[in-house]
């Protein structure tokens, strides 16, 4: 019974817990976790929540103003931009997720090889993000599009590849400060090998500047495929992205600002909403930072 | 120091190899013809063949890539762009001027809104001016630069008609793309000097300056300021590249013409060599900014000073 007792307070307290009660004080990030929670569940119900679909035109109702009927207007094909915003998000999260998967897995793999290892290893890794870091991830980005073609897949590993060096930078920093610990040595000494010491062991313990990392960086994302989107080399059309519509609006501005009023404050709300969240969790993980 | 600076520089060779290599990689494989870009597709199969030879599209990758290498390297030749037939070096210089105004503009828009800001919110952290100046900082991060852009032409040039939407040439036209290339910066510098800030008057050496009597401004002036500012030269530093390349959609939104708005053109027109040299020659001027940024940080920190004495 008093074991049962010590087992149920020893998982109240785990590291986990603590994080989220933390978080859970903060009520900036709190603030920013629930437009996210709202922006996800629009992304995925997108075809309920939306009362027309994407690339429904009626020309007969173009440059409508916001009203009843269309909340946010209408475009210069008379669709309604409120569904596009909301189909936009799906894009848009889409990009923003896939595109720092990619650079997590690439940038996590390199990092946490060049720490591990490091000698001649790790100097050929980090002078190849040296070599990634020495073009402005905006030209990056487009660089590869412009190789690549601009689509949706292209755009997420073009957004991708640019954030590599940030995500290897910060494995390899934790890497190294983890390799040479007791608990590794011990997980060695009962046998472990390389890939289950990285995997098991290393990986699980840096994530917490990771997660961080990878928020900020999802916020990030979105808007390097937004300003891809904006110099027409982003999505294509017929499909909603934030950065094209404000770029297609941006012609009617004189007559029409709502065109690009509405896109550009998406993106403004969710890449908020995605930094105070950021900013909750890197004090929520490590309380020392916090000013 | 000296020491520093060579072997800063020495490291920069490896990596501007890199960076060419991966460039000329990407275009190297991008789909679509030069030769054929350049003469028309109506042009005949032979005529192709021709200027390929002359190119030397038709030598191997290595040789390709060693030949463009060379060209940059000796003779500051970066090809003929497809389109205007003219050198690549000579666009991208005409128009480098423009963006480096811009990007220095930007630089010191960030510069006089975000030290200041920084400064006040630390010396009064939590106050409504703190809390309101970090909630503007976070708006400022937050907001893409090219709506903000937009919603300063709405407003300055076409509701209030009080400075010019397009264009570079006076002082009035620099304005609105400074302010709009500037923002997230002030912003990313209000955040980085308040935190030095509050970092360094926390130390027991302003608690013995304040101890001695001394005035507060002359503890926050002469004291706090000159250590808590050494990162924040660094952030920007490193502002004023990252503005290099970020320039690329201001220049877009308000007719500048410089080298982001000549790539963004010349990946539309496929124009494959240009957008190669702008790319090479952007990562150039990124990466010695950012090594002079290094070199200004080690000469302002005596730790890493003393390093290399």
């Amino acid at each position: 019974m008093a074991e049962n007792t010590v087992v149920k307070k020893k998982k109240k307290s785990g590291p986990w817990r603590e994080v989220w009660r933390r978080l859970n004080q903060n009520k900036a990030a709190m603030l920013g976790l629930l437009v996210m929670v709202i922006l996800i569940l629009a992304a995925i119900f997108a075809d309920y929540v939306a009362p027309y679909g994407y690339d429904d035109q009626d020309l007969m109702r173009r440059f409508q103003t916001p009203n009843s009927q269309h909340w946010f207007g209408t475009d210069n094909f008379g669709r309604d931009i409120f569904s596009r915003i909301v189909y936009g998000a799906q894009v848009s999260l889409k990009v923003g997720l896939i595109a720092v998967g990619i650079a997590m897995f690439i940038g996590g793999a390199l990092g946490a090889v060049a720490g591990f290892y490091g000698g001649k290893i790790d100097n050929f890794i980090m002078r190849f993000i040296d070599v990634l870091l020495a073009i402005p991830s905006i030209l990056l980005a487009i660089s590869i599009v412009a190789a690549l073609g601009p689509e949706l897949r292209n755009v997420m590993i073009a957004v991708g590849i640019g954030s590599i060096p940030s995500y290897g930078r910060i494995v390899r920093a934790s890497v190294l400060s983890l390799r040479d610990q007791e608990f590794i040595e011990a997980a060695r000494a009962v046998g472990a090998d390389d890939t289950r010491l990285i995997l098991k062991h290393i990986i699980p313990n840096s994530m917490a500047p990771l997660i961080v990392q990878a928020t900020i960086g999802v916020a990030n994302a979105i808007l390097s495929a937004a300003g891809l989107g904006f110099i027409g080399l982003g999505i294509q059309p017929p499909l909603a992205e934030w950065g094209a519509m404000l770029n297609s609006g941006r012609q009617y501005i004189r007559d029409y600002p709502h065109l690009t009023a509405f896109p550009g404050l998406a993106i403004m709300i969710t890449i908020f909403a995605l930094n105070l969240l950021g900013d909750g969790l890197r004090d929520a993980l490590d309380p020392r930072l916090k000013n | 120091m000296y020491k520093y600076i060579l072997r800063r520089l020495v490291m920069l060779i490896p990596v501007m190899i890199g960076v060419s290599f991966i460039v000329f990689t990407m275009m190297y494989f991008t789909p679509g013809d030069p030769a054929r870009i350049m003469l028309g597709e109506s042009a005949p199969e032979v005529e192709v063949q021709r200027l390929r030879d002359e190119l030397g599209l038709n030598d191997n990758f290595f040789v390709q890539y060693g030949r463009y290498v060379k060209n940059a390297v000796v003779h500051q030749d970066l090809g003929r762009s497809y389109i205007t037939n003219r050198p690549v070096f000579d666009e991208i210089a005409a128009r480098f001027p423009n963006t480096l105004k811009l990007a220095a503009l930007g630089v010191l828009v960030a510069v006089l809104i975000g030290v200041p800001v920084g400064i006040i919110s630390a010396t009064r952290q939590y106050s409504l001016f703190d809390n309101a100046s970090m909630v503007f900082a976070l708006v400022g991060v937050s907001m893409p630069n090219f709506w903000q852009g937009l919603l300063l032409i709405l407003l300055f040039s076409i509701q209030w008609a009080l400075l010019p939407s397009s264009g570079f040439d006076t002082w009035k036209h620099m304005i609105l793309p400074a302010v709009t290339l500037g923002t997230s910066s002030a912003a990313i510098i209000t955040r980085m000097t308040r935190s030095s800030m509050l970092e360094v008057i926390r130390q027991d050496y302003i608690r013995t300056a304040r101890a001695k009597g001394q005035k507060e401004s002359v503890v926050i002036n002469r004291h706090a300021l000159k250590n808590a500012l050494i990162p924040v030269i660094t952030v920007i530093g490193l502002q004023f590249g990252y503005l290099l390349g970020g320039a690329v959609l201001t220049e877009s939104i308000f007719g500048i013409t410089g080298v982001g708005r000549l790539m963004v053109d010349a990946i539309k027109s496929r124009d494959m060599l240009l957008v190669q040299g702008g790319v090479l020659f952007i990562a150039v001027v990124f990466s010695i900014v950012n090594l002079g940024v290094d070199i200004l940080y080690a000469y302002l920190d005596p730790r890493i000073k003393s390093q290399y004495k």
